[in-house]
């Protein structure tokens, strides 16, 4: 029960920064933007190169950190991730959704999102092929902190929790201490009025993608330090993220954090009741849960 | 010639089915810009739900209750209206994210409900020993498959002028006031929430029928009919054909399905064999670019909606 606690707040942490990303896309485009995982998927596969390319070019990076089994080169493979998946964010954006948007279309983002979904998953799977990856081939031994009951926990899990509080701490300070925070804020409630005084529209989209993207690629890659790399990871994801968003209500930035916790617990919870094959039912029992008592989660408020 | 002809047979009724379908989705997307993310739960329950209820008692779950067809038929519809109801109550009064993401949900869970629950409809093994309407006096050949063609393409035909009526009604009217804009739907007295609830009840129906005549016509459904592929490719088809225009469903229903059908056996016949291992991907692939390549040069589709206009002005 304890482990199952632990466990769930570990799952909580790599939720949560997925679902900051979408929230803020869907506060501001306004659109269930259904290829958000992928962007985890893309951010996963992209670190794994680059680690690949930074051990080969500079094996004394390759070194772990004990009692971490992460690398030096793998701490330089997150960061040119983030830029590269915020890029591609970007780039989506500019390529497709803004295309779709712009015929006046706004109800069809949500079709052209599942289709950038089907398409991105599967050039990934085609490329990496489907069997799963990982970014370390060693074995990373759990600590025992207690005997009975028995509660283990892994090094790296400790380095995500801490590594994603971390970030979801700068995100605050942005949000809440800087102009272009203001401004995004401005953005989501009345994009017009924003832009009359002085707020530029597209220049806070693009900020958005940057950032939405940048924590899906630590997403994407603290999943893969947990479990494994899959392509069709962003499939077994996207519930869980898109309940996060619910269960916080959506636009909320700190919605998302404490609805990724929730979405990561209760999934983790739910074993202790349920056998293991009904684990991605509960992301929907949770969304059906909140329409009925919250329908606009814990820090919503009212939209049409 | 016989092979082909009953090729061509038991294509044009798959695509028929499918044709069902994408009526029923065209209502709630097409005619009142409902976002139905989980098409395939509705279309699965209306599989189940039939063979649960004429199917010949099994052993381990529920089924066998050996229903007159029609009923049975019909519960299938039912059960797909309940699911539609639920989610709809809960869903349809807020933004519409919410609809789609909870739709999509029911389509997830729908899928892992049957795979894991055994006792509820055989698990992964799927539900089996349902025995076809009139089996005993058509046999199982070709003659049988062409009577259940025509009875289908009946039915095709039957939702196509119901829905053709439908949007020609008042009520048709309705869903397009609120569809454009809901705030002066709203500001002449009509309730946007309910007559949404409405037509996506009515649309879940029709997808439940369709998915009831597909279970009907293979006599066996798994959990491997309810993936959400087949929801990608109703949208598919639905983008393709033109939203909005009934007409344009039932096109689009079999231009995506000849060409996934093509696509799939090209692919198998051509492709190297350890490319095969990859159909599947690249298939997703295409689907994937047909709707978003469909969007951005042509989201009226092939067919686009036309323009109704009930009463014109005087001069």
């Amino acid at each position: 029960m304890i482990q199952n606690l632990i466990d769930g707040v570990l799952t909580g942490s790599y939720l949560s920064l997925g679902a900051i990303g979408l929230t803020l896309v869907m506060h501001i485009l306004r659109f269930a933007n259904f290829s958000h995982a992928e962007l985890l998927s893309l951010g996963a596969y992209c670190a794994l190169v680059c680690d690949a390319l930074v051990s080969a070019m500079a094996p004394f990076l390759a070194v772990k950190f004990a009692p971490l089994s992460l690398t030096g080169a793998l701490m330089i493979s997150i960061l040119v991730s983030m830029v590269l998946t915020g890029v591609s964010a970007l780039m989506i954006d500019r390529l497709v959704f803004k295309r779709v948007r712009e015929k006046g279309a706004e109800l069809s983002m949500v079709f052209a999102s599942f289709g950038m979904a089907l398409i991105i998953r599967n050039v990934i799977g085609l490329i990496f092929g489907l069997s799963p990856e990982l970014y370390s081939r060693d074995i990373a031994f759990a600590m025992m902190l207690s005997a009975d009951p028995l509660i283990l926990i892994k090094p790296d899990q400790v380095f995500v929790l801490i590594a994603a509080l971390t970030l979801m701490f700068i995100l605050h300070l942005i949000l809440s201490r800087t102009t272009f925070g203001f401004s995004l804020r401005a953005v989501a409630e009345n994009p017009s009025l924003a832009q009359v005084n002085g707020v530029n529209l597209n220049r806070t989209i693009m900020a958005v993608w940057l950032i939405g993207g940048a924590l899906a690629a630590v997403a994407g890659i603290f999943y893969g330090i947990s479990h494994q790399l899959i392509p069709v990871m962003g499939r077994d994801l996207v519930l869980p993220i898109f309940a996060a968003t619910i269960v916080g209500g959506i636009g909320s930035v700190y919605g998302a954090v404490l609805g990724g916790f929730i979405v990561g617990i209760a999934g983790n919870l739910a074993l202790v009741i349920l056998p293991s094959g009904y684990t991605p039912s509960v992301p929907f029992l949770l969304i059906i849960i909140v329409l009925m008592i919250r329908p606009h989660g814990l820090f919503g408020e009212a939209r049409a | 010639m016989i092979g082909v002809i009953s090729y061509l047979v038991f294509f044009a009724t798959t695509a028929s089915i499918l044709a069902i379908a994408v009526l029923g989705l065209n209502l709630q997307w097409g005619n009142t810009g409902l976002f139905n993310g989980g098409v395939v739960a509705f279309f699965g329950a209306g599989a189940y739900g039939t063979l649960i209820l004429g199917g010949t008692a099994q052993a381990g779950h529920l089924g066998g209750y050996g229903i007159l067809y029609p009923l049975a038929l019909l519960g299938g519809m039912v059960a797909a209206g309940l699911m539609a109801w639920l989610v709809g109550l809960l869903t349809l009064r807020l933004r519409h994210d919410y609809l789609a993401i909870a739709t999509f949900g029911v389509a997830v869970a729908f899928e892992n409900l049957m795979r894991n629950a055994e006792w509820l409809a055989g698990g992964a093994k799927g539900v089996r020993g349902f025995e076809r309407p009139l089996r005993e006096a058509l046999g199982d050949g070709f003659l049988y498959n062409l009577i259940f063609f025509a009875a289908v393409l009946l039915i095709l035909i039957g939702v196509y002028i119901f829905l053709e009526r439908l949007v020609a009604s008042p009520f048709g009217r309705l869903l397009r006031a609120i569809r454009e804009d809901e705030e002066a739907a709203q500001s002449l007295g009509k309730n946007p929430a309910r007559v949404r609830l409405t037509a996506f009840i009515t649309g879940s129906v029709i997808l439940g029928l369709a998915g009831g005549l597909y279970g009907t016509f293979y006599a066996f459904v798994s959990p491997q009919d309810v993936l959400p592929t087949l929801t990608f490719q109703i949208w598919a088809m639905l983008i393709v054909g033109g939203a909005g225009n009934n007409r344009g469903a039932i096109f689009g229903a079999f231009v995506i399905w000849g060409a996934w059908t093509a696509s799939g056996w090209a692919l198998s016949r051509f492709a190297p064999v350890d490319v095969q291992l990859y159909t599947g991907s690249v298939q997703f692939i295409l689907i994937g670019s047909v709707i978003v390549g469909m969007l951005m040069w042509r989201p009226q589709g092939f067919l686009p909606e036309r323009l109704v206009v009930s009463q014109r002005g005087k001069p």
